[in-house]
């Protein structure tokens, strides 16, 4: 049989490294493979010494970051359309200790990949340094006193995460048909092969084997499977344009009086634009009764913008949005000062409280139980530019900011009413309390 | 009056989702992050292949290994997220993977405030890759922009065989306007080109610049196979290499290679070069991008009620920067550059850090830069 996967004559590891073995094993056991063409599989290297090696396989070859192999080579499984493609990743004891999740993550989806971890207990490209694989005592330059912590049985871990196959052995010239029990197996499969660094780890532990290390280190050489493991399943879809799920909002009422009126205009060409802040508690449906609002205007033929804001913790603490309706296309979207200000829960007054002192406020719209804080933080001169009502009581805490909107409406007349109801219509069909919500609070 | 639009309440993360869609994009590979949930979410609902990463380092292999087998990948992140990425989008460059990275900008330093808006990346943008090659940055600066930026960053991602970023920021991304979906242009789909197997592959062979290709190829950029094709060997590497991808230190070939890195972005740039200059040959103009730019429309019209005219240049490709907006720049007296950063980066990467005379910023943390602020600036 001729070696059609590796070139073995020019590996370019020092002498006695085991990396070489490992090579040459995988070599033999991609070889032995009836049928296999280097078409089919794809080398995946990791930085160290192991991933100067891609130049000798005639397979497809990737080399990427140091540590990111098996994420890189996950990304190439899930996007193969071919299953049939046999992915190997090498890298050494340094690359899956910085790359140690994306290791258990892809064993635990059980993608289809043959992992080989090069363990020879340390760093060797950069000079010796330990690993997290580097066992209890081993000597490596920056700590020639002998590592102070076992390594990780990575084995185990793997195992642990849902691998069907995670094996330990030691480099040999006789490990090809263990490789091949590595290719042969179904979905992901990981093998770490002990072995020792010759420039770097032999001076500084002397007479020492590998058989001997891992025995005092309690690293068996074993094999650990998961019968049941399920294979990895990579779910693709055509989806519809988004374009298609939105329903448009048609032009279908008359503006409110206000907008039609052109006496109150500024001799510029500037439109007219006012600014709606809706403050409530999360889960009180701030946001969609901003929503709701926005395309009532809309319906009028008027332009929008709405934006939330909301701590991080959604379902807790304040909830405000801020809707601009105008004549002409909106542009920038900053506020400044709010022309109206609908305020429903306390929430919502501790969080809106600046706007509430700023020179030029607008109309306020205050649920009845607030007035009390509202009195204690802005004092009980009477004020023609607030409004409070027992919205929250009328239409329930989910309605109260909707009810809010009403009135406001009602009292400056913006957009006709017939509007508003439609829009929350829109939103929420039949089944709300319109009639609370609609409620004459004039009256 | 008939009104025959189609108009809906719509935020610009929906448009970019769907216009990279419609330009060749096919798998979105997904990390939770404000302000690029609506990115995320929108995503979920449109692409074929939907991929929930473990973090963002993990996202940009996983988006590696997609495009290398022939995918085109997106992702949608903030600062914190890119910070993570930056060394796999290095990768990515060298390997001359496309895929679109969607940046919603937020107020920094470090986590910084979520949820505020800001354009505070562009220095990092800039040098995003060591040795200072470029990848091509998009901006939008409107709704419109959110579609027609996505489609362009999409396309020149596949064109050029590389990262490319899309920058907008929580403004831009998560604020609902109304919107007449019937204006929209039709979008062209981007192409990566594919190896002809008539001839020996090499991963990294490019057609040269200066002369004219015979099968249409784009100078510097190389003809593409996937991974585990049936038709010639593909070798891609991170490391400095020559045109088959063999490591290579410093060699000749190698360095040659990544010559041609930095020239395929940067000579090819009047292919992508996207702006728009409202030229009234006033004697002031205003340079702002994303939602400035919108801002600074907003100040023109003001002023123009006025009775007093400034230009405005919108650039749509941030980076590298076409030499067209200097040109631009220098034939006005004065240049204000409005920004939402501490001390006008944009600004700086324009004119250097000496600047000129007449050059000046408009800057903003933690609020928006507003139309008045421009104004004011302006008429000083
Ligand atoms: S330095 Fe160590 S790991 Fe690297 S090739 Fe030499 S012996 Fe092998």
């Amino acid at each position: 049989m001729s070696a059609q996967f590796l070139a073995t004559d020019s590996l370019p590891f020092c002498k006695g490294c085991g990396h070489s073995l490992v090579a040459k094993g995988i070599g033999q056991a991609l070889d032995a493979i009836q049928g296999l063409s280097p078409r089919d599989v794809i080398v995946v290297t990791d930085i160290g010494c192991i991933g100067i090696i891609d130049k000798e396989f005639a397979t497809h070859t990737i080399h990427g970051l140091h540590g990111r192999s098996i994420a890189l080579a996950s990304g190439i499984r899930l996007g193969l359309e071919n299953p049939g493609k046999k992915i190997i990743v090498l890298l050494g004891d340094g690359g899956a200790t910085i790359g140690m999740q994306h290791l258990l993550d892809a064993a635990h989806r059980n993608l289809d990949l043959k992992v080989i971890v090069h363990n020879n207990m340390l760093y060797g490209m950069t000079g010796g340094q330990p690993s997290s694989l580097t066992p209890c005592g081993y000597k490596t330059s920056i700590m020639p006193e002998g590592k102070a912590d076992a390594g990780i049985d990575l084995v185990a871990l793997v195992a642990a995460a849902g691998a069907p196959m995670a094996m330990r052995t030691i480099a040999s010239a006789a490990m090809s048909a263990q490789i091949g029990d590595l290719l042969a197996a179904e979905g992901f499969a990981f093998l770490e092969v002990l072995e020792l660094c010759t420039s770097h780890g032999v001076k500084l532990n002397p007479g020492k084997s590998v058989a001997a290390i891992a025995k005092e280190a309690g690293l068996e050489l074993k094999i650990l499977r998961n019968p049941h493991a399920s294979p990895a399943t990579i779910l693709t879809e055509v989806r519809p344009s988004l374009l298609e799920k939105i329903s448009p909002i048609a032009r279908e009422w008359q503006r409110g009086l206000p907008w039609t009126q052109k006496a109150d205009r500024s001799p510029s060409n500037t439109a007219r634009r006012i600014s709606i802040v809706l403050a409530g508690s999360a889960g009180e449906g701030v946001q969609t009764s901003a929503e709701i609002l926005a395309q009532a205007a809309m319906s009028c033929g008027l332009h929008v913008s709405k934006k939330g804001s909301y701590p991080v913790t959604v379902g807790i603490g304040f909830s405000m949005a801020e809707v601009i309706i105008s004549e002409a296309p909106i542009r920038y979207t900053g506020a400044g000062s709010p022309d109206v200000l609908l305020i429903c829960s306390e929430d919502g007054l501790e969080k809106v409280k600046g706007l509430l002192n700023a020179k030029g406020r607008g109309m306020v719209y205050l649920d009845a139980t607030l007035e009390p804080a509202f009195r204690r933080f802005l004092g009980h001169a009477s004020d023609a530019s607030l409004q409070i009502r027992a919205y929250r009581e009328i239409a329930g805490a989910k309605s109260a900011l909707l009810a809010a909107v009403s009135h406001y409406l009602r009292r400056e007349g913006e957009l006709p009413l017939e509007a508003f109801e439609a829009s929350i219509r829109r939103h929420m069909g039949e089944k709300t309390n319109l009639d609370a919500i609609m409620k004459d609070f004039e009256a | 009056m008939p009104d025959n639009s189609n108009r809906s309440l719509i935020d610009g993360s929906l448009l970019m989702v769907e216009a990279a869609a419609q330009a060749g994009v096919d798998s979105f590979v997904g990390y939770p992050i404000t302000p690029a949930n609506l990115l995320y979410l929108y995503s979920s609902k449109r692409f074929p292949l939907v991929l929930p990463a473990t973090d963002e380092i993990t996202t940009l292999q996983w988006m590696s290994g997609l495009s290398a087998s022939g995918r085109i990948p997106m992702t949608a992140t903030s600062y914190p997220g890119l910070a993570l990425m930056l060394e796999s989008i290095g990768m990515a460059f060298m390997m001359e993977l496309p895929m679109l990275i969607i940046l919603a900008q937020r107020l920094g330093p470090a986590t910084g405030s979520a949820t505020c808006n800001a354009q505070g990346d562009l220095l990092l943008l800039r040098g995003i890759n060591s040795g200072g090659y470029p990848i091509p940055v998009f901006c939008a600066s409107d709704l419109e922009g959110c579609w027609i930026m996505a489609a362009k960053a999409a396309a020149t991602a596949q064109t050029l065989r590389t990262p490319v970023v899309l920058l907008t920021s929580k403004e831009m991304a998560m604020t609902l306007r109304d919107w007449d979906l019937s204006s929209l242009p039709p979008l062209a789909k981007g192409a990566v080109k594919a190896f002809n197997a008539s001839k020996d592959f090499l991963p990294y062979a490019a057609a040269p610049f200066g002369a004219p290709s015979l099968d249409r190829a784009v100078p510097g950029v190389p003809d593409f196979l996937p991974l585990g094709n049936e038709k010639a060997r593909v070798r891609l590497t991170a490391s400095t290499h020559d045109e088959k991808g063999d490591l290579q230190h410093a060699s000749p070939a190698a360095l040659a290679n990544t010559a041609r890195l930095y020239d395929k972005i940067v000579l090819n740039l009047p292919l992508y070069t996207e702006y728009r200059h409202m030229d009234r040959k006033a004697d002031t103009l205003v340079i702002a991008f994303d939602v400035t730019a919108e801002a600074a429309w907003d100040a023109a019209e003001m002023l123009e009620g006025e009775g007093k005219l400034i230009d405005l240049l919108v650039p749509g490709t941030l980076f590298p920067v076409p030499p067209v907006y200097l040109e631009i720049a220098s034939r006005y007296r004065r240049v204000i550059v409005a920004e939402e950063n501490h001390d006008g980066q944009y600004r700086k990467i324009l004119f250097g850090e000496a600047g000129r005379q007449g050059v000046s910023g408009v800057n903003a943390v933690g609020k928006m830069v507003s139309p008045l602020d421009i104004l004011k600036e302006a008429v000083r």
